[in-house]
């Protein structure tokens, strides 16, 4: 769970860098959509790098849908299928200290796989092309964010990335043994503060530029 | 003071349980949780019905029988305390008190707020023994243990088996009984010989229960009466990586 959620938030970090390239301009973010393709050449073939980055990301995936579906499982059947509301009382619904992201990580990880399939269709497969199709990916990066429910779905989404990753990142370094004192507690709480905001911010800047008319 | 509780009644694991008003007047703020309980009791029994089945023994916070949820808390709203050394001067006249069994599948009820925890007696018996000789009271000084190292291991022996972890915990986890179990001995040298096993087997049997898994939410900690850190749970993870990797 921890290992394959930290390489997919590495390579968030890689995607964010590569997204905010639009506000350099047509040229510089399609020459590097055709870049990623060349890499590696002539070492490997015409999207080889791509295609191992695409398996270690499915193998990412798998594993961290995988342990998520384990430890969903086995807690349901710890506590009845109720988890925190298997309590009769209605006094402390939210517990006493757990916070928001720490206990939408199961449905929060749901939306966010819907929302990547729907982000594939989108720019990857191009099954759907809201704005205008073309062949420069700037362009339907453009086309697509020019549209108010596609910058809605895509806030929506990385609201519920943010999240998951305020309690995620903690956790995963918790699980891997870095929680080493009550101060360390505090300062991975912030780390994955930090980590989920900027990625979050750095993500919903291409939109929102795009929306506002800062850029093209 | 005038106390309405609602009770978890429940005949035993096979029948189903619902919660029971009851009213308790006359109750001394100085009494604790369960003394206003032993009232309701001599009421109860006075009518000729049923009392409610709890557990206690030392009702001093130390032998960890006493476990009751209240209000929807392990322990009740108070930091740091077990259910026997909650007063009832931390409620108010006229409050409406909820209070409920732990629950966990691994936790069944026995009778109305009475569970089987006999589950975390064969998690510690998956711990094993230490090598360790018995007998005579060794020198003090035979083994040197850095005082840091035995302040931590106190802090973590201080854990009393209540279970108030799992019965916080999302997950149903008893992540924090065990990752207590496990640093106690694994920061003294009479630990180190079995450390390895002793994180494996103890890990592995608290799956086999049937607890949840670690999330690394915290409810736990902040139920515990002793005051257990989540940092054990990060340190229990270290001994199973590295007993994992030390594994032939
Ligand atoms: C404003 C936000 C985002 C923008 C503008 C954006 C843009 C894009 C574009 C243009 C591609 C196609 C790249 C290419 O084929 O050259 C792509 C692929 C992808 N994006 Fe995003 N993306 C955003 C957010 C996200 C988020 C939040 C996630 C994950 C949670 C994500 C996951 C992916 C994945 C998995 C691919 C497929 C990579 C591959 O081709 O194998 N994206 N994105
Ligand atoms: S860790 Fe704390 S809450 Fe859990 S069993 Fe030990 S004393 Fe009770
Ligand atoms: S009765 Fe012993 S800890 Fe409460």
């Amino acid at each position: 769970m921890a290992i394959s959620g930290l390489v997919l938030v590495g390579y968030l970090v890689a995607h964010m860098y590569g997204n905010l390239k639009v506000f350099a301009g047509q040229e510089a973010f399609d020459e590097y959509a055709h870049h990623l393709r060349e890499l590696g050449e002539p070492m490997l073939p015409y999207e080889g790098a791509l295609w191992l980055i695409r398996i270690v990301l499915l193998a990412a995936i798998g594993v961290h849908i995988f342990s998520a579906v384990t430890l969903w499982r086995r807690s349901r059947a710890a506590t009845g299928g109720k988890g925190s509301q298997r309590y009769a009382s209605s006094k402390a619904p939210r517990g006493s200290q757990r916070s928001y992201a720490s206990f939408t990580m199961r449905w929060g990880g749901v939306v966010i796989i819907l929302f990547v399939i729907y982000h594939l269709m989108h720019f990857t497969w191009n099954t759907i092309a809201p704005g205008g199709a073309s062949d420069s990916p700037y362009e339907r990066v453009v086309n697509g964010f020019e549209i108010w429910w596609v910058v809605l779905s895509y806030t929506i989404a990385l609201l519920a990335v943010g999240f998951h990753l305020r309690h995620g990142v903690w956790a995963a370094l918790a699980s891997l043994g870095a929680n080493t004192s009550q101060r360390r507690r505090r300062n991975l709480n912030i780390l994955a503060t930090l980590v989920a905001l900027v990625i979050m911010v750095g993500f919903l800047l291409p939109p929102f530029g795009i929306f506002f008319g800062l850029v093209g | 003071m005038n106390i309405t509780l609602r009770v978890w009644r429940q005949q035993n694991a096979d029948t189903p349980g619902a919660m029971q008003t009851y009213q308790v007047a006359d109750v001394s703020p100085d009494m604790s949780f369960l003394e206003m309980l032993d009232v309701l009791n001599e009421q109860l029994t006075l009518a000729g019905d049923d009392p409610i089945a709890f557990d206690s023994d030392c009702r001093e916070g130390i032998c960890g029988m006493c476990g009751l949820v209240i209000n929807g808390l392990a322990h009740g709203p108070n930091e740091l305390v077990t259910t026997c050394q909650l007063h009832m001067r931390s409620f108010s006249d006229g409050d409406v008190i909820d209070v409920e069994p732990w629950r966990a599948q691994p936790f069944s009820v026995i009778k109305d707020l009475v569970v089987d925890r006999s589950s975390f007696d064969r998690i510690i018996q998956a711990g094993g023994f230490i090598s360790a000789p018995t007998g005579t009271a060794p020198d003090a000084h035979a083994a040197p243990v850095p005082k840091a190292d035995a302040d931590a291991a106190f802090d973590a022996a201080t854990c009393i088996g209540c279970g108030a972890c799992v019965a916080a915990c999302p997950n149903g986890s008893a992540s924090l009984f065990v990752a207590a179990k496990i640093t106690h001995l694994g920061l003294l040298p009479q630990g180190q010989p079995e450390r390895d096993s002793r994180a494996l087997d103890m890990l592995a049997q608290h799956d086999e229960e049937g607890f949840g898994g670690c999330t690394q939410i915290g409810e736990c900690t902040a139920a515990c009466p002793k005051g257990i850190q989540l940092d054990l749970i990060s340190r229990m993870q270290r001994d199973v990586l590295g007993a994992l990797s030390h594994r032939r």
